[in-house]
C-alpha cells in the first residue's frame, strides 16, 4: 500500500508540477516546441555585398548553437534573403519573412535605407526588428517605434568621444572636418559638434564636404590645409578615407588625426593610403580585432578562430565583419535564453530591453550589452586607439557615451 | 484583335480578378509589383522594341516618377490616385525634352547617353538643394493606401493588399489597352517603320524627329506611372531603390518577355520580379551567376522571348506555317 501511495502521490506531484510549467508556454507565429524562425535581410548581392559576409557570419554560429542542442531545446532556423542593399527589395522580403515564412522576428536587417523602408511596416505589423545593423542615431526611439532596435555604438556617440578627447588632450585644438554629404556624413558632424558643446563650436576653423559621386577628395583636403588647421576629423568611407590620408600627409600637413570607425580598418584603408603615411591616426573600437596581434593570445579570439575554421571555413578570419557577426550571434542567442519558454513578439521586445550588463567574450573588455525600457541602444561604449604604422594600440579607458 | 486572343485576354483578365482572392496578402502585394514592373516594361518595350531606340535609363524615368508622387502625397498631401496622372505628366516631358537631344545620338551612342542619365539619377536625388524635398539618403515613407470605405459600404470586404492590387490592375488593364490602340495603327507604322529603315522612313514622308522624341516622352510616361504606383506598393522610396541595374534589368525585362509585343512585358515582368527571388533562394554565394545562367538558358531557347516563343507555338499547333499571315 504504501509504495502505491507514494508512486501515485509523486505522480500526482509530478502532474501537479508540471501543469502550470506547461501552461506557461507561450507562443507567436514561428516559434513551437522544436523550433525557433527568425528572419534576416543581407546584401548578398550588390554594390554592398561585403557586408553579406554578417548574414553568413550569423548563419554559421546559428549551426554552432543549433549542434550545442539549439536554445532552451528549441533549434533556430535563420531564413536569411538577399535584399541586394535595395530598400524595394527589402520591402518584399520582409514581407515574405513575416506573412509567408511566419518569422517569429526579424534579426540584424542590414542598412541604413533598407531598415528605414521596413521601420513603419515592422511596428504596424507589431514584429520586433531587432538589432538593427546599422549605425544611424534613431532606432534608439522605444516611444514611437517599441519594435525596433539598434545594436552598435551609434555615429553621433562615437564622434562625441572624439570631441572630448580634444577638448581633454587639445584645448587650443584648431579643427578642420572633411565629412560625406549624406545622413551618415551628418550623424557624425552633429554629434561632433554636440560633443564640443555650444562654447567650443568655434575651435572649427573649416569644414569641407564631398558627394560618393566625386572621384577625389584631394582638393577639399587642400582647402582644409589652407585653414591652417592642428586638429583633422575625417568622417569618410573607406575609398575617401585612403585619399584624404595620403593626400594631407603629401601635401606637408600634419595634423592630430580623428578618423571614423566605419574606415578604421588597416587592409582597406591604412595599406592603400600608406603605412607611414597613416601613423598616428586615432580612431575607435568595440570590438576585439583578429587582426592585432595584441590579441592574438586571447582565449575568446581562439575560440573564434576555431569557430571559423570549423562553421565558416571559406569565411575570412581578419575581415571585421565576421568577427560582428559571431559577436551579435551571442547576443541572439542570449535574448532567446532570457526568454524561455514565453516566446512572443512582445515578450522577445521586452527581454532585449533587459540586458543589463550582459557580456561577450569577442567585445573588448569592459564594454557589455546593456539596454532597458526606454534604452533601446545595446552597445554605447567604445575604447580609443591609435594606429602606430603597424596595428592598432588600444589606449586611455573604454568611453560611455551613455547619456 | 482576333476573336481567340480576345477570348484569352478576357479569360487572362478573369484570372487576375480573381488571384487576391486565393493568394496570400504577401503573395498579391508580389502580383500587384508584377503588374507594376509590366507596365514599366511596355513603356520600354515602345521606345526600344517598337522604336528601335535602345535605352539604358529608364530607371530614371522610373524615379522620377516615384518620386513625384511620394512628394505629392508627403508635401502637397494629394491622395495617392491624384498624384498618379501628375507623375505621367511630369516623365511625358521629361523623356520628350530628353529625346529631343537624343535625336542626333543613334544606337550605341543613345545607350550610352541614356546609361548616364541611369547612372546619375541616385546622385541628383541626393543633391542637398533638393533635400527639403527628397529627403535625401533617407529617402520618404509614405502611408499605405486604405481601401475606399465606400467599397466596405457596399458589401465588399478587401484588405489593404487586395486594393492596391486592383488599383494597379485597373491601371495596367488601362495603359495596357491605350498601347494596344497606339501602336496598333498609324503611329505604330511609324515607329516600326524608322525602327527598321530609318531613312526609308522618312523618304515615306514620316517627321522622324518628332516620332522618335514622341516615342521617348510616351515610353517615359509609361514608366513614370509604374514608378509612382511601385512607389505607393512599396510605401517607400529612396535613392539607392533606383541604381543603374534598375534600368538593366528593365531592358533584361523586355528582351526575355518579347521585344515588340504587348504580352512580352507581362511576361518579362513575371521574369524580373521572381527569377532573382528564386536564384537567390539556390544559392546564398552566388545569386548573379544563377540568374545569368537562366537568362543564358532563355536567350538561347527563346531567341525571340517568352512571347515569340509562344507564338511560334501557337503557330505550330494550329498547323500554320510561320510568317504567312498577312
Amino acid at each position: 500500500m504504501r509504495p502505491v501511495l507514494t508512486a501515485s502521490l509523486s505522480a500526482v506531484l509530478a502532474l501537479g508540477l508540471s501543469l502550470p510549467a506547461a501552461a506557461q508556454k507561450k507562443y507567436d507565429p514561428g516559434a513551437s516546441d522544436t523550433e525557433i524562425k527568425i528572419g534576416n535581410t543581407n546584401p548578398y548581392s550588390g554594390p554592398a555585398s561585403a557586408y553579406g559576409v554578417i548574414g553568413k557570419s550569423i548563419a554559421a554560429y546559428i549551426k554552432l548553437v543549433n549542434d550545442k542542442g539549439g536554445v532552451n531545446g528549441r533549434k533556430i532556423n535563420w531564413i536569411s534573403y538577399d535584399d541586394g542593399y535595395s530598400p524595394p527589395k527589402t520591402v518584399e522580403m520582409a514581407r515574405k519573412l513575416v506573412e509567408q515564412d511566419q518569422v517569429l522576428f526579424l534579426y540584424q536587417t542590414l542598412g541604413t535605407p533598407s531598415n528605414t523602408a521596413i521601420h513603419k511596416y515592422m511596428n504596424m505589423r507589431k514584429v520586433p526588428q531587432l538589432h538593427v545593423a546599422t549605425g544611424a542615431s534613431k532606432w534608439n526611439d522605444p516611444k514611437h517605434f517599441f519594435w525596433t532596435m539598434g545594436w552598435q555604438p551609434n555615429y553621433q556617440d562615437e564622434a562625441k568621444v572624439y570631441a572630448k578627447h580634444i577638448l581633454q588632450t587639445k584645448p587650443d585644438a584648431k579643427i578642420a572636418i572633411l565629412y560625406q554629404n549624406d545622413d551618415y556624413g551628418k550623424d557624425y558632424l552633429k554629434g561632433f559638434e554636440d560633443g564640443l558643446g555650444p562654447n567650443n563650436r568655434k575651435m572649427i576653423v573649416a569644414r569641407a564636404s564631398y558627394e560618393v559621386s566625386e572621384p577625389t577628395v584631394d582638393s577639399q583636403v587642400l582647402q582644409l590645409k589652407a585653414s591652417g588647421a592642428n586638429v583633422f576629423f575625417n568622417i569618410t568611407t573607406p575609398k575617401f578615407a585612403a585619399q584624404a590620408i595620403r593626400a594631407a600627409y603629401d601635401s606637408g600637413w600634419r595634423p592630430i588625426q580623428y578618423l571614423n570607425n566605419v574606415s578604421s580598418s588597416i587592409g582597406a584603408v591604412f595599406k592603400p593610403a600608406g603605412l607611414e603615411k597613416s601613423a598616428g591616426l586615432i580612431t575607435t573600437e568595440y570590438l576585439k580585432d583578429p587582426a592585432n596581434p595584441a590579441h592574438a593570445s586571447d582565449a575568446a579570439i581562439k575560440d573564434f578562430v576555431a569557430f571559423m575554421k570549423k562553421y565558416y571555413p571559406d569565411g575570412d578570419v581578419t575581415d571585421r565583419n565576421a568577427i560582428y557577426g559571431y559577436t551579435v550571434g551571442h547576443a541572439l542567442e542570449q535574448v532567446l535564453k532570457q526568454c524561455g519558454d514565453n516566446l512572443t513578439r512582445e515578450n522577445v521586445m521586452k527581454q532585449a530591453a533587459a540586458m543589463k550588463g550582459f557580456k561577450i567574450d569577442t567585445l573588448l573588455p569592459g564594454i557589455t550589452v546593456s539596454t532597458g525600457a526606454d534604452d533601446y541602444a545595446p552597445l554605447q561604449a567604445v575604447q580609443l586607439q591609435r594606429f602606430n604604422g603597424q596595428t592598432f594600440e588600444l589606449f586611455g579607458q573604454v568611453v560611455s557615451t551613455e547619456h | 484583335m482576333s476573336r481567340r486572343m480576345l477570348l484569352l485576354t478576357l479569360a487572362l483578365l478573369a484570372i487576375a480578378c480573381a488571384l487576391p482572392f486565393v493568394l496570400t496578402s504577401y503573395r498579391t502585394f508580389q502580383a500587384a509589383l508584377v503588374l507594376v514592373y509590366a507596365i514599366a516594361l511596355l513603356g520600354l518595350n515602345i521606345v526600344t522594341g517598337y522604336n528601335g531606340q535602345i535605352s539604358l535609363g529608364h530607371g530614371a524615368f522610373y524615379a522620377l516618377g516615384a518620386y513625384c508622387s511620394a512628394i505629392l502625397m508627403d508635401q502637397a498631401g494629394l491622395p495617392y490616385w491624384a498624384t498618379i496622372p501628375i507623375a505621367g505628366a511630369a516623365c511625358l516631358v521629361a523623356g520628350f525634352l530628353f529625346g529631343l537631344p537624343a535625336l542626333r545620338l543613334e544606337g550605341l551612342y543613345l545607350a550610352l547617353a541614356t546609361f548616364a542619365l541611369g547612372v546619375s539619377m541616385p546622385q541628383i536625388l541626393k543633391y542637398h538643394l533638393l533635400e527639403k524635398w527628397t529627403g535625401g539618403v533617407q529617402g520618404i515613407v509614405i502611408a499605405k493606401p486604405e481601401p475606399p470605405a465606400a467599397l466596405a459600404a457596399a458589401g465588399l470586404r478587401l484588405d489593404a493588399d487586395q486594393w492596391l492590387y486592383f488599383f494597379v490592375l485597373a491601371i495596367a488593364v488601362i495603359m495596357f489597352l491605350l498601347a494596344w490602340n497606339l501602336l496598333r495603327g498609324r503611329v505604330g507604322r511609324a515607329l516600326v517603320a524608322i525602327r527598321d529603315h530609318h531613312t526609308a522612313a522618312g523618304v515615306m514622308g514620316i517627321n522622324t524627329a518628332l516620332y522618335k522624341s514622341l516615342a521617348f516622352g510616351v515610353s517615359a510616361l509609361y514608366t513614370g506611372v509604374a514608378g509612382a504606383l511601385g512607389a505607393i506598393a512599396v510605401q517607400f522610396v529612396a535613392p539607392d531603390s533606383f541604381n543603374v541595374l534598375l534600368s538593366i534589368t528593365f531592358l533584361v525585362g523586355i528582351v526575355v518577355g518579347g521585344l515588340a509585343s504587348l504580352s512580352g512585358a507581362l511576361f518579362g515582368a513575371l521574369f524580373i520580379q521572381f527569377v532573382p527571388n528564386i536564384a537567390d533562394e539556390l544559392s546564398k554565394a552566388a545569386p548573379w551567376a544563377i540568374f545569368g545562367a537562366v537568362l543564358i538558358a532563355f536567350i538561347y531557347l527563346m531567341p525571340s522571348g517568352v512571347a515569340g516563343a509562344l507564338r511560334a507555338l501557337g503557330a505550330r499547333l494550329a498547323g500554320q506555317p510561320k510568317e504567312t499571315r498577312p
